[in-house]
């Protein structure tokens, strides 16, 4: 069993804990955390079969940007527990199906010949990402242009569906506050300091008397 | 020198056999962390001083000569303070996440280089990585401010999170002009590519100015430093995220935001700045140009903190979304133009 073997195996074992926590954690904030860690697991099988851009960008965009603000809303929401586990039992047999075949068909593709033996090494210099570039750029621009379409499409519509303005809302109208100049809110008035001490000395002096 | 590392290198050869490598490389990550953890102290001193330059104080001037060991002072007092964790604190996370806020900003460094041939790890993938390291950081942030059970903390953690999301699109922007312009995500490669005849001109700073400027206060944002520190603010919300935390814990916070100020501050240095290039063609180039850089950039986050009011919240969302990230990708846009017209000389 050489190194990158024994690195595998705790890759491996890694995530399938924190999956499986994922789904057995009581508390929620606490399953997204293990998402996080299965995640970072994962970069690491990756990084393994010299996919390096795959697995940084795994680990920029899924842990660094999307998880963040999957836990901004998870922590915010109140879960109740009790209707999150209901019906577990009545789904389990749907669910047991469905991991079933996922299963049957991971060993299926990973039993074709076309995947059999393990990928071909490269040299140090050999880089993942002009490659990756290479082809998203020329071989598959149509279909990658129509994803990132589609991706917009979705956003928008995202967008267009939850975005409603409360009548009632009140907020600041930025455009007015950038606009503002010191000369709209600020006048310096000349005057003279000794005078005006003088008159404050004399008015007081008035008083006493 | 040379020759003294192959002596050394040889004898740990012949001492410890195949453990020799990894040994080798516990000493080169020392031999990068520990200057780090040093300059972080002082860094700390250099702030109060600088600030209380700037503000006609003379700032901490007892402990030792001209305050020289007051960073020293704090890190005993820090030292021996009881480490508290609040009741209703998920006790497990509450620990973990000065870790997670400082783990990230230590291990973005094993690809900086420090001169030609100085780099811990010489990534061909460094830009990707460096960012991804960066991104992490927000997670002892989060966490910290989760598991603390207090409505102070979670307050700043929120924000904390919204700044860093947004701040980072920015920043990735910036960063693809400068690996458009280097066509190398290697940052040894990005130096090399601003070497030239004509010293500073030869710099990125000059064709991605806007890019080195919205790096620059990206990179502020990122560090959740004045006027950006929303997430501590502490007329709002007494000190955020980290308002729970007493002792070393506390401490490990407070390193980690240094850690990764001087982190951005190499950053720049390196990616704008042309690194340890020398700004004038008649010098060698050296490191301790790039110090100066470093040392520059960071005076300029001090300068910034005793300059500017903290942001309002809107305000700076609106800087991040509607300013700095149309900015970059015209700019994107532009460089990209720019490079297939003769007119390009870098």
């Amino acid at each position: 069993m050489n190194f990158e073997t024994i690195v595998f195996y705790v890759f491996a074992a890694l995530t399938v804990f924190a999956a499986l926590r994922v789904i057995t954690a009581r508390n929620p904030v606490h399953a997204a955390l293990f998402l996080v860690l299965a995640f970072c697991s994962m970069a690491g099988i990756w990084m393994l079969l010299e996919a390096e851009f795959l697995a940084i960008s795994l680990v920029l965009v899924y842990v660094g940007a999307v998880m963040v603000l999957f836990l901004f809303v998870v922590m915010m929401l109140e879960i109740n527990l009790a209707q999150v586990r209901e019906g577990f039992w009545r789904w389990l047999p749907f669910g047991a199906v469905l991991a079933g075949l996922m299963v049957f068909e991971m060993v299926w593709v990973l039993d074709s010949s076309r995947t059999s033996g393990g990928p071909i090494k490269h040299a140090a210099d050999y880089s993942n990402t002009k490659e990756l570039g290479r082809l998203i750029y020329t071989d598959y621009v149509y279909p990658f242009e129509i994803a990132a379409v589609i991706l917009l499409v979705a956003m928008v519509a995202a967008i267009a569906l939850t975005s409603r303005r409360r009548k009632d809302a009140k907020s600041q109208v930025i455009p007015e506050q950038v606009a503002v100049k010191k000369a709209d809110r600020l006048r310096l008035v000349k005057m003279s300091s000794d005078n005006h001490a003088q008159q404050k000395l004399d008015s007081t002096a008035e008083v006493a008397q | 020198m040379m020759e003294l590392l192959q002596i050394l290198q040889q004898a740990g050869q012949n001492l410890f056999g195949s453990a020799w490598l990894p040994i080798w490389t516990l000493v080169k990550i020392m031999a990068i962390i520990l200057p780090i953890l040093g300059a972080v102290a002082y860094l700390t001193l250099a702030e109060r001083k600088v600030i209380g330059y700037m503000q006609i104080r003379i700032g901490p001037n007892r402990v030792g000569p001209f305050g020289l060991l007051q960073p020293i002072a704090d890190g005993m007092k820090l030292f021996f303070k009881e480490i508290i964790v609040p009741t209703g604190s998920s006790k497990f996370l509450f620990v973990l996440a000065p870790i997670m806020a400082l783990a990230p900003a230590l291990a973005a460094w094993a690809v900086v280089p420090f001169n030609d041939k100085m780099a811990l790890a010489d990534l061909n993938a460094g830009l990707l990585y460096l960012l991804a390291m960066t991104s992490l950081g927000v997670y002892g942030i989060i966490i910290a401010g989760w598991a603390s059970n207090s409505k102070y903390a979670f307050l700043g953690a929120v924000r904390s999170a919204a700044q860093i999301v947004s701040y980072e699109i920015a920043m990735g922007f910036a960063l693809v002009c400068v690996l458009m312009a280097s066509q190398s995500m290697n940052l040894g490669d990005i130096v090399h590519g601003q070497h030239g005849r004509f010293g500073m001109l030869n710099w990125y700073l000059l064709p991605l100015f806007p890019m080195f400027l919205v790096y620059l206060i990206s990179g502020v944002a990122e560090t959740n430093r004045a006027p950006f520190d929303m997430a501590e603010g502490e007329s709002e919300i007494v000190a955020g995220f980290h308002v729970e935390y007493s002792g070393m814990t506390f401490a490990l916070f407070f390193l980690a935001e240094y850690a990764n100020m001087i982190l951005i501050a190499f950053l720049t240095s390196i990616m704008f700045l042309g690194g340890w290039l020398s700004p004038v063609p008649f010098l060698p180039d050296s490191f301790v140009w790039l110090l100066g850089k470093v040392s520059f950039i960071l005076l300029l986050f001090l300068w910034f903190r005793a300059t500017f009011p903290r942001y309002r919240y809107d305000q700076l969302m609106r800087l991040g979304w509607k300013v700095f990230i149309p900015i970059t990708i015209i700019w994107v846009v532009v460089v990209a133009a720019w490079m297939q017209t003769p007119y390009w000389m870098w």
